[in-house]
């Protein structure tokens, strides 16, 4: 406990909490540290796709001046963009979340060997522990399989000096440089020191084909370049200033990186360490030393054993550990890897019933999913908030793989065969995630004769990232308005001649275009367009139930709205606070029990 | 180690995550080190959501572990149920007494469970009614910050660092609504049992 604190002045936390030009010291979250950083690198072009933990990186630069920064719609194109900006000769940043590099991985693997022009810089945010992702990769793989740097900072302001180092790197090693972040660097908050802009010299493009059309005469030479400019990064990651030696205690020795480092000094204050900053390539000169300094060597990492297989390859002997290699470390996981007690805790309180996220009061998602069970639909899924609907109360999803899964999976469970007889398949997937990688799905099934209904959910947002724009919304990142681009007629120029917009909080007219829609024979397609309950601000009032007309059938429970519950006899009850007055329980009532009513207190004061 | 460190649990949409900017805040603002961590996407949508705050001289992990909370704020009774065991033995329990039902409850497909209130008394909870507390301050949207008064008892900073912080913080027009919000929870907290 902290006894007490001097009274500080107005002026500092005035200089703290100022809005728009950044205080000093800021309170930044990892992902605001590395928007600081770039800028302050003198970025020019900043593209990405929104993938947690990463979004908000480009969310804080595009309030920046002198900087370009736009939602691509996915991660292949964004850093193809950021390829071309760099190739002209400006500093560029693409940024993504873990799997959105998969997607980049076409073009991530050869701009390996054309190299850069101006600095290029990938910052891709993992996400252990998977707090909102479909798995827990290792994005430090891609270093040795794609031949990039990787730098792994450790805080927020390690975060804010990489950045302002990475571009110089890049250009100076004529590589690409991957900064590797995760959830609990990218959403923890640190006090940082930002600095000014410093304009970078511009690289002047010059016409250079053997560099940068990668046939395979040219690329052959690159390659071989490559092996070179690799070797030149091994001996700037033995200087590399983030790479940090601290000898304590010498009868133990400790490997780690990024925020992994933190949980080892809390957990192991007297361990000698050696935190690295660049882990690919590796300085083996330094680990060589760190290793002859300390008896027993350990390494702690986070996922796959990507240090503890490259040290043990060099030759250089590591104890064998039980760290887990699925999910988060914390402090108290290594310390209980290296023997510690667990502290004293109250006694968990056990048999509570878990609270997984749910489709929002109002969300129109729930009208296609509710229609979607009544049909009894095969539905394969895809990214987005509407994942949820394959919770109770809704389960009305079969799978959820990747972006755009959705669509090729529904075309590939058709050709299997006629199981599960009579029932439909259906496609979901949002606006965003079809813009990400659903019209190619969409081509394939109609060159190949498919029979699949495809379900646009158009919500007129990205919204399970918090809100960002996309092609269909006529809004760019920089908040200047953009075409809105029609998905109907996007749609219907990928050759599907059977396209249906329906409003999904309409319950009765979208189960109707859904049945006709499953029932053509073609492919088909249904968009579902009505915008995110959380976008609207003005909410009717909220509705009630009349306890003496609910017969307690459970309908309006069954569409799994946060606002509605059973009582003590299974009758409905609709929290006011909750509800948003969307009308949809209205519709599945067949008792007209649910009336409008009023609010306990007064709303409109957002804190 | 010289650190205190602050839990804030709730429901994704509860404020959780502005409460715990304020407070990292008025730490930094006393001249502490402070790290936060907090978690966007998927879980905020209604799920279970957890806020962690650490200040003190140095502080390196943003996260604890279980045994680890100096202070245990709960936005909602079975939040506070459930990271329970995340508060030390000796640390202070403060919770919002309102049950919101969780998904599997809401729709009967298991029973609301009985007797939390009294197991965190047992284990001696200060409990306040925020939304009703937010109400008389004028929105029960300020609960995050009633709770966030109540919290400010059990801490060494003075409250016109407080007040300052949640005037910058919070959107201008909520301001008046917001401080008067932050003493009502600290009003609430020092009149009855504040451990």
């Amino acid at each position: 406990m902290v006894e007490s604190v001097a009274p500080v002045s107005g002026s500092i936390i005035d200089a703290l909490i100022t809005e728009g030009y950044p205080p000093v010291p800021a309170l930044l979250s990892g992902n605001e540290a590395i928007a600081q950083g770039a800028w302050e690198a003198g970025v020019v072009v900043a593209v990405g796709y929104p993938g947690t933990p990463s979004t908000e990186i480009l969310e804080n630069l595009v309030r920046k001046s002198d900087v370009t920064c736009e939602w691509a719609p996915n991660e292949k194109v964004a850093l193809e963009v950021a390829i071309g900006a760099s190739m002209a000769g400006a500093r560029a940043l693409v940024t993504m979340k873990h799997v959105g590099l998969n997607v980049a991985a076409d073009p991530l693997m050869t701009v390996a060997y054309t190299g850069v022009g101006g600095g290029l810089v990938i910052v891709v945010a993992d996400d252990p522990g998977m707090h909102s992702s479909q798995n827990e990769q290792d994005s430090r793989r891609w270093g040795p399989f794609a031949k990039v740097v990787v730098l792994e900072p450790s805080d927020s302001p390690e975060a804010l000096e990489m950045m302002r180092e990475a571009f110089a790197l890049s250009e100076a090693l004529d590589m690409p440089v991957l900064l590797r972040s995760t959830t609990r660097l990218s959403h923890a908050k640190g006090l940082v020191e930002c600095g000014e802009r410093t304009a970078a010299d511009r690289v002047h493009y010059r016409t250079s084909r053997p560099k940068w059309v990668m046939m395979p005469g040219a690329a052959k030479v690159r390659h071989v370049d490559l092996e070179r400019r690799i070797a030149r990064a091994r001996q700037q990651s033995e200087a590399c200033a983030f790479t940090l030696e601290e000898l304590r205690d010498k009868s133990m020795g400790v490997i780690t990186s990024g925020v992994v480092h933190q949980y080892v000094r809390e957990a192991l204050p007297d361990a000698s360490t050696l935190k690295l900053g660049m882990t690919f390539p590796l300085p083996e000169d330094r680990i060589r030393s760190f290793a002859a300094e300390v008896a027993k060597l350990f390494v702690v990492e986070e996922l796959d054993p990507y240090l503890l297989d490259a040290v043990r390859a060099m030759g250089i002997s590591v104890e064998s550990t039980s760290l887990p290699r699925i999910g988060e470390l914390s402090p108290g996981v290594v310390a209980a890897v290296f023997g510690a007690e667990a502290p004293e805790t109250r006694e968990p309180m056990g048999d509570l019933p878990p609270r997984p996220p749910m489709l929002c009061p109002g969300c129109p998602h729930r009208g296609v999913f509710h229609a979607l069970r009544e049909m009894n639909a095969v539905v394969t899924g895809d990214i987005g908030c509407y994942t949820l609907a394959a919770l109770p109360p809704l389960g009305a999803m079969d799978s959820c793989v990747c972006m755009g899964a959705s669509i090729g999976m529904a075309h590939g469970f058709a050709l299997a065969g006629d199981e599960p007889a009579g029932r439909p398949v259906v496609a979901v997937i949002g606006d965003s995630t079809f813009a990400h990688s659903g019209l190619t799905g969409v081509l394939d099934a109609v060159y190949n004769g498919g029979a699949e209904t495809i379900v646009v959910l158009d919500n007129r947002i990205t919204a399970m990232t918090g809100h960002q724009d996309n092609p269909f919304t006529g809004r760019t990142l920089a908040g200047s308005s953009a075409p809105e681009i029609d998905i109907e007629t996007v749609v219907r120029a990928l050759g599907v001649t059977d396209v249906q917009t329906v409003n999904p909080n309409l319950f009765k007219p979208t189960e109707k275009a859904l049945q006709r829609a499953v029932g053509s024979g073609g492919v088909s397609v249904v968009i579902a367009r009505a915008p995110c309950a959380l976008l609207l601000r003005d909410k009717p009032d909220p509705f009630a139930v009349e306890e003496e007309s609910c017969t307690a059938c459970g309908a309006c429970v069954r569409l799994g709205c946060p606002a509605i519950s059973k009582d003590a006899n299974s009758r409905a009850q609709i929290d006011v606070e909750v509800c948003v007055g969307c009308r949809q329980c209205v519709q599945v009532c067949s008792y007209g029990a649910i009336v409008r009513t009023g609010r306990s207190c007064d709303i409109g004061m957002g804190a | 180690m010289n650190v205190t460190s602050v839990m804030l649990v709730g429901v994704g949409g509860q404020g959780t995550i502005l409460a715990a900017d304020v407070l990292a805040k008025v730490a930094a603002a006393a001249g502490l080190d402070v790290k936060l961590a907090e978690v966007h996407g998927m879980s905020q949508r209604g799920g279970s959501v957890d806020t962690i705050v650490r200040f003190g001289e140095r502080v390196f992990s943003p996260t604890i572990d279980a045994g680890g909370a100096d202070h245990l704020v709960a936005f909602e009774l079975l939040e506070a149920a459930r990271w329970l065991h995340y508060c030390k033995p000796l640390g202070r329990l403060v919770v919002n007494n309102r049950m919101i039902a969780p998904l599997p409850v809401l729709i009967g497909e298991e029973a609301a469970p009985t007797g939390v209130e009294a197991a965190l008394a047992y284990e001696g909870a200060v409990f306040l009614d925020a939304e009703e507390i937010a109400c008389v301050a004028g929105s029960p949207r300020s609960a995050n910050i009633v709770l966030l008064g109540a919290l400010s008892v059990g801490l060494p900073f003075p409250v016109e660092v407080w007040r300052d912080v949640i005037a910058a913080r919070v959107p201008p027009k909520t301001v008046d609504g917001n401080l008067a919000a932050f003493e009502l929870g600290r009003a609430a907290c020092q009149e009855g049992e504040c451990g």
